[in-house]
């Protein structure tokens, strides 16, 4: 299990409980977190469950794959801390994720 | 004016899962269809989004991959001669005094049928907008999202954005007849195949065009006319001067015209009965992924179910007062002669 915290392009705070296995992405639809979209139901293939990660995550959470470096290429304002949040797999390790949602998944 | 016009039993917009089916299911009762998609291809969402990743809810297929379910579902709806009507969208819908429903494409072709089968999924893929400000002002004008007439981008100073096969083949062709060629992507590094991205390099080298890596942060320009752009690199900010600006960021659904053809909807989502999957208006359906009703799943098998109860009173609506015969295909000689198999 982990906690994560989504903030909202306005600021509003989310915290919410991971089931581990499930992906970061899963968790936001579960809790109805407003701003994923995640379109293709989580293939890696739309771009529209952009996030940007929080703090030091970006590091301790290692290298985009390939797959979703390409897959980026479809999001807007793209920054070194942003992940496609169906790519992040929920475990202990993650408890404490803090991540924020964009203005808009376009 | 429509340059051609087509008359038949049933169009069907969307050569999805659900509509590749519904060809098959009404095919089995003599009906003929032609099919519309937006796409080059048939499939949809299965060849659009996922072509190679595995499908696992199949019934009889426990593992299939979005293209092959594509591929098998062409083969089944083969023997029934369907016509497929690719590139273009059912623009609109209108019933006519007699019942029947005229529907026309923005490729300019006119179909005349009975009924009407929307299968059209999340709606119609679309090229994404990027949500820079004031884009819109000069959509049309200085920004397009694909390349209709070439001839258009001639002595043009353009701006093309993106790093996937759009982007790199319209770079290449657009580059001998353009005044200046820049692109533009947010890493050095392209998605598109490896030829392109070579021939894009060497003109590059050659200096026959720019290649730049950032993101656009905002437009520049006076009524729809653009001058340039301001891009956010990894050095800093600089502006690129540019009059026309291609971005190239993929596809998105949107519902597009379906919204306005008159029948109801709930959230964007076409709202039938679960006998029939009949919408509002008498004599058009909706099965897949576009419908809403209790207890809906957005599943390719709720569809298949949808498209075989919906040509049942599809053959009501095309032939009155004749009896509906119920058959297997595995006994009966009638069905597998329509087939090819008896």
């Amino acid at each position: 299990m982990a906690k994560i915290t989504f903030i909202e392009h306005n600021g509003k705070e989310h915290i919410v409980d991971g089931e581990n296995g499930m992906s970061v992405m899963e968790t936001a639809i579960k809790n109805m977190v407003p701003g994923i979209d995640a379109d293709c139901g989580g293939a890696c293939a739309c771009a529209t469950c952009h996030v940007y990660l929080q703090g030091d995550w970006a590091d301790k959470l290692g290298e985009r794959s390939e797959m979703e470096e390409d897959m980026l290429d479809f999001a807007f304002e793209v920054q070194d801390s942003s992940r496609l949040s169906c790519q992040i797999r929920v475990s202990d390790d993650i408890d404490g994720l803090v991540l924020k949602v964009p203005e808009k998944q376009f | 004016m429509a340059s051609q016009t087509i008359e038949t039993d049933v169009v069907i917009v969307g050569a999805g899962p659900c509509g590749l089916f519904a060809v098959f299911e009404l095919g089995l009762l003599d009906i003929k269809c032609h099919v519309v998609d937006i796409l080059d291809k048939p499939g949809g969402q299965c060849a659009e989004l996922y072509p190679e990743k595995p499908i696992y809810d199949i019934p009889g297929l426990p593992i299939v991959t979005g293209q092959e379910l594509t591929d098998r579902l062409m083969e089944q709806a083969a023997p029934f001669g369907p016509q497929y009507h690719y590139n273009q969208m059912v623009t609109s819908l209108r019933k006519l005094n007699d019942g029947t429903f005229e529907l026309e494409t923005d490729d300019d072709i006119q179909f005349k049928c009975k009924v009407v089968v929307v299968a059209a999924g999340g709606g119609s893929f679309q090229p994404k907008k990027p949500p820079m400000p004031s884009i819109d002002e000069y959509e049309g004008t200085s920004v397009f999202y694909s390349v209709k007439r070439m001839e258009d981008f001639r002595d043009k100073d353009i701006l093309i954005v993106g790093g996937g096969d759009s982007a790199l083949d319209w770079v290449n062709n657009l580059q001998p007849i353009a005044k200046s060629m820049t692109l533009l992507h947010r890493r050095d590094d392209f998605r598109a195949a490896p030829d392109s991205v070579n021939k894009m390099r060497e003109l590059v080298a050659a200096g026959k065009m720019n290649l730049h890596i950032g993101q656009v942060t905002n437009l520049h320009g006076s009524d729809g006319v653009l001058s340039g752009a301001s891009v956010k690199g990894k050095e800093g900010e600089f502006e690129i001067a540019c009059n026309t600006m291609l971005p190239f960021f993929g596809l998105t659904m949107k519902l597009g015209p379906v919204a306005e053809w008159g029948l109801n909807l709930e959230e964007n989502l076409i709202p039938v009965d679960t006998e029939k999957f009949a919408t509002s208006e008498r004599g058009i359906f909706a099965i897949g992924d576009i419908n809403t009703y209790p207890g809906k799943l957005k599943l390719i098998l709720s569809g298949f179910h949808e498209a075989a109860l919906m040509s049942q009173e599809a053959f009501r609506i095309i032939n009155p007062g004749e009896r509906l015969l119920f058959q297997y295909t595995t006994s009966s000689s009638n069905l597998q002669k329509k087939l090819g198999v008896a």
